[in-house]
């Protein structure tokens, strides 16, 4: 071996020029096995919008529909439970829902695009349990000033009839209000925006 | 309790780490300053494309695991859910299929360089005899996973492979039941072969490796001259004077025939992951029907020779296990080389007409076994497949006779250019 | 690199790519033994299905749904990828090529009843991975070899699947035929296919008994768009999988290149 007429900064212009692309070539081999750990077009289309028909849905009833393997309430609201909203204000942590907890388009401060029902998840915002619904009310046992809502079995977190968290509970936000539009009146997609959202 | 300071004299987190684990030892040892001879030519590559191809097949079988499901009602539809519905997973599966062939392709030319050169000669015959038997269960592997698709194929090879248990005298029907967990291979048999193939054979297959490499690093590597570079020894140094350090020259070398092998491999991966219909098979796109047998049943192309040897034997004496016990001893016989070349010269190219002959004669040889283990059975199949068994035990069997009546030539005692 | 040479170096390599894939194509055709059909010894027109062939596997596809789906299923094929790779829009898609029970997400099944088996003889299969399992070839044969069989339950045979039980479901288009005399022997390979457009050419072992309502080269034209469908079928991933491919050849020709000049460089110190 000898080290005549070696060049050393062709030698390092080549070393690093073949790392360089030797760990892009690596790193393009990895993406495709990262990728394959993505959900695939099987569990995207177990997790499909759902079609709910609300036109049975007897007012102050709840219907429960699964998205995405979890369950998704629609409560009919009736006037009295809208208006038991207003009274329990002072008692929740975000009452104005300025977390994101819901879609852009969802304004209203009953978190509705319909006040009349209720679209949103049916899981805990503290440990993923299923809240229990109480309409019942009043019921000092859960709170003072109770004008129904949920209660959740695990750690005793409580939410309004919008999902508002009380204030003093585990969980720290409202509950989920996930996507959805109207198709009529009555047919609600869950898991789809507003066309024009 | 005192640590003695590693011999390397390394520092910081190196240091920390050398004091407790050989790594900068490992490191030296086996590559930078693992002595290669410095005449490899191309016959070389092959060794390290074969590690290349066992990562490529551990990596690609982890995540194929991850989406598959053994079982006779899901085995297939899962593979179909991994070609259509995993992100990437047609892609990482043809990785997968391709890599079992290129693997056998890779590890045959391996095995060929071995013969050339007499890699196999004292002291190397530990490396030759684990080569062996990596190459048995590599064999073994590529079995169960070709089953595991549970394609029509996949089911009537497995049916005709585990059968050929069932010649052995007496116990052998019973032990065909015993090897399916059932009377014909089913759910309980895609499972048993299923957990051999991920966890029981990758186990023996990487120590396996490890052993192959441990050995040959022991004694060092044999060369197209087969001379011995250790007996010439730089004085000042101790490094052999044909010696090159293993890393930086041999891994940039190698890393020239990964990129020609890649662009080999990937241009079958991408575009004819069939293979022509060798490397995934027509039938096999057909779930497993216990009903009809496909038209044409072969074992994957890289059995074609041990399976011809084995149609090639006729039975007699009411049993058929005469085409069993000579396919076996077709793998057998591979062990004993080092013990039947009683050559005085290492490489071919120091060694007589007679070797040289034997050698190209095995070689075309086991290339048109191989192809008429693929054809279907008639008797011109049946008489080539004949003179071809004959032909491949001649060249073991003569081999004590031929190679030491050969004349050599006389060994360099430097390796050439 | 500028643009230009940057292009003209993709299609080479393109190019080279192609041609070393066509190469090893051609060694596995002199490998192959002629294209016939193994268990009637049936020759097969030749077909070289093309899955990339846009409009053709659109065509197949509206085709398949009008004519097969009844009885055929495609198990593995979900109508939200068949939509986004032959480039049909989702509605066109719903109100034509779907049922409409069916959402985007499933795969394309049957509501076949299981009474089906009595009204064939067997449930007819799926044809997720025809193409695949016994060849564009023998489909494009098959779907043209329905003849008038008075010996059979439906008054129809194929050639190339004797007493098949499928009827010929497509024999408005195509008009009946018949088992030429002269060919009664065994047919000549038609080997013109689709270029030639003629059903009825030197050698067909037919012999037309009733018009349909396509001309014979309509009519091949049609069995072409429909294993053209099936090929993509059989396997969605394909065209995506070759466009990778040409990606990762020429990544690996730079790879190659730099590899070779990197050892050229520290060899320079052995001799």
């Amino acid at each position: 071996m000898s080290n005549e007429g070696v060049d050393g900064n062709r030698r390092r212009f080549l070393t690093t020029a073949t790392s360089v692309v030797g760990a892009a070539g690596a790193a393009a081999v990895a993406w495709p096995f990262l990728a394959s750990l993505k959900p695939s077009a099987r569990a995207k289309a177990l997790g499909a919008p759902v079609i709910a028909d609300l036109s049975t849905l007897e007012p102050g009833m709840r219907a429960t529909y699964l998205w995405r393997g979890q369950p998704i309430w629609v409560v009919r609201r009736t006037p009295e439970m809208l208006a038991g909203l207003d009274k329990v204000t002072g008692d929740l942590v975000d009452p104005e829902s300025k977390v994101a907890q819901q879609p852009k388009y969802i304004t209203d401060k009953s978190r509705a695009l319909k006040p009349e029902y209720m679209v949103m998840k049916g899981v805990c915002t503290h440990l993923g349990c299923s809240p229990i619904l109480r309409t019942d009310h009043p019921a000092p046992e859960i709170a003072a000033n109770w004008q129904g809502g949920f209660f959740c079995p695990c750690h005793g977190s409580k939410f309004d009839l919008a999902g508002r968290v009380y204030k003093g509970v585990p969980a720290p936000t409202n509950i989920v209000v996930p996507p959805h539009r109207y198709e009529t009146d009555t047919v609600v997609v869950i898991g789809e925006d507003p066309k024009t959202a | 309790m005192a640590i003695t300071p590693n011999p390397y004299k390394t520092t910081g987190a190196l240091g920390w780490i050398d004091d407790r684990f050989p790594l900068t030892k490992m490191w030296k040892e086996h590559l930078s300053e693992y002595y290669a001879p410095k005449n490899f030519n191309f016959w070389y590559f092959f060794g390290s494309l074969a590690l290349l191809v066992l990562v490529n097949q551990l990596l690609t079988g982890i995540f194929l695991t991850m989406h598959y499901k053994p079982g006779a009602e899901t085995a297939f539809d899962s593979v179909e859910y991994i070609m259509r519905d995993v992100p990437w997973g047609n892609v990482i599966r043809y990785m997968h299929s391709t890599g079992a062939s290129a693997f056998f392709v890779v590890v045959f030319l391996h095995m060929f360089r071995g013969l050339m050169y007499g890699s196999y000669q004292k002291p190397r015959e530990l490396i030759w005899v684990f080569g062996a038997l990596i190459f048995l269960v590599l064999m073994a592997e590529a079995f169960c996973g070709y089953v595991l698709p549970w394609g029509n194929m996949s089911y009537w090879g497995a049916a005709v492979i585990i059968n050929l248990f069932g010649t052995i005298p007496f116990i052998g029907p019973d032990l065909v039941t015993w090897i399916q967990g059932d009377f014909v291979p089913s759910d309980a048999t895609l499972n048993r072969l299923f957990s051999i193939h991920v966890i029981a054979l990758p186990f023996v297959l990487v120590g396996l490796v490890v052993a192959h490499i441990l050995a040959l690093h022991e004694v060092g590597s044999n060369n197209p001259d087969g001379v011995e570079i250790k007996k010439k020894k730089d004085p000042a140094t101790g490094i052999p004077l044909d010696g090159i350090p293993f890393h930086p020259y041999y891994t940039v070398k190698d890393m020239v025939g990964v990129a020609g092998f890649l662009i080999i491999f990937c241009a079958v991966l991408f575009f004819m992951p069939d293979g022509g219909g060798y490397f995934l098979e027509a039938p096999n796109f057909t779930p497993a029907s216990q009903t009809n047998t496909p038209e044409h049943i072969t074992p994957a192309w890289y059995f074609g020779t041990y399976y011809a040897m084995l149609r090639a034997t006729p039975s007699f004496a009411g049993t058929q296990i005469w085409g069993v016990i000579v396919m076996g001893a077709a793998v057998v016989i591979l062990f004993f080389v080092p013990w039947l070349d009683r050559s005085k010269v290492k490489s071919i190219r120091y060694k007589g007409a007679l070797s040289k002959i034997a050698l190209t004669i095995f070689a075309i040889n086991f290339v048109i076994l191989n192809y008429y283990g693929l054809q279907p059975p008639s008797d011109t199949v049946q008489l080539i497949s004949q003179i071809g068994t004959i032909l491949y035990f001649a060249f073991f069997l003569l081999m004590p006779w031929y190679s030491k009546i050969d004349k050599t030539k006389p060994v360099p005692e430097r390796v050439t250019e | 690199m500028t643009p230009r040479s940057n292009r003209t170096m993709t299609r080479l390599i393109t190019r080279l790519a192609q041609v070393s894939a066509q190469s090893a194509l051609l060694a596995a055709a002199v490998l192959l033994p002629q294209a016939v059909s193994a268990n009637t010894g049936v020759a097969l027109q030749h077909f070289t299905a093309n899955s990339g062939n846009l409009p053709s596997a659109q065509r197949g596809a509206r085709n398949f749904m009008a004519y097969c789906s009844g009885c055929h299923s495609l198990k593995y094929l979900r109508y939200e990828r068949m939509g986004a790779d032959l480039n049909i829009p989702p509605d066109v898609l719903k109100k034509n090529l779907m049922f409409t029970s069916d959402k985007l997400g499933d795969q394309i099944k049957i509501a076949m009843p299981a009474a089906s088996v009595d009204w064939f003889g067997r449930v007819p299969p799926d044809l997720s991975l025809e193409t695949r399992a016994r060849g564009a070839d023998w489909v494009y044969t098959y779907l043209q070899s329905f003849y008038l069989d008075d010996s059979r339950p439906l008054g129809v045979n194929n050639t190339v699947l004797p007493g098949a039980s499928m009827p010929h479901v497509l024999w408005e288009l195509q008009g009946w035929q018949k088992k030429a005399e002269h060919a009664a022997e065994g047919a000549k390979e038609g080997e013109h296919g689709a270029e030639h457009g003629g059903g009825h050419h030197e050698g067909s072992p037919f012999e037309p008994v009733s018009k349909g309502t396509l001309t014979p080269a309509e009519y091949q034209a049609f069995v072409g768009d429909l294993v053209n469908f099936l090929d993509y079928a059989s396997e969605p991933g394909k065209q995506a999988r070759i466009s990778t491919g040409l990606k990762v050849m020429l990544y690996l020709f730079v790879l190659l290149g730099l590899t070779y000049l990197l050892k050229k460089e520290f060899w320079r110190d052995i001799h």
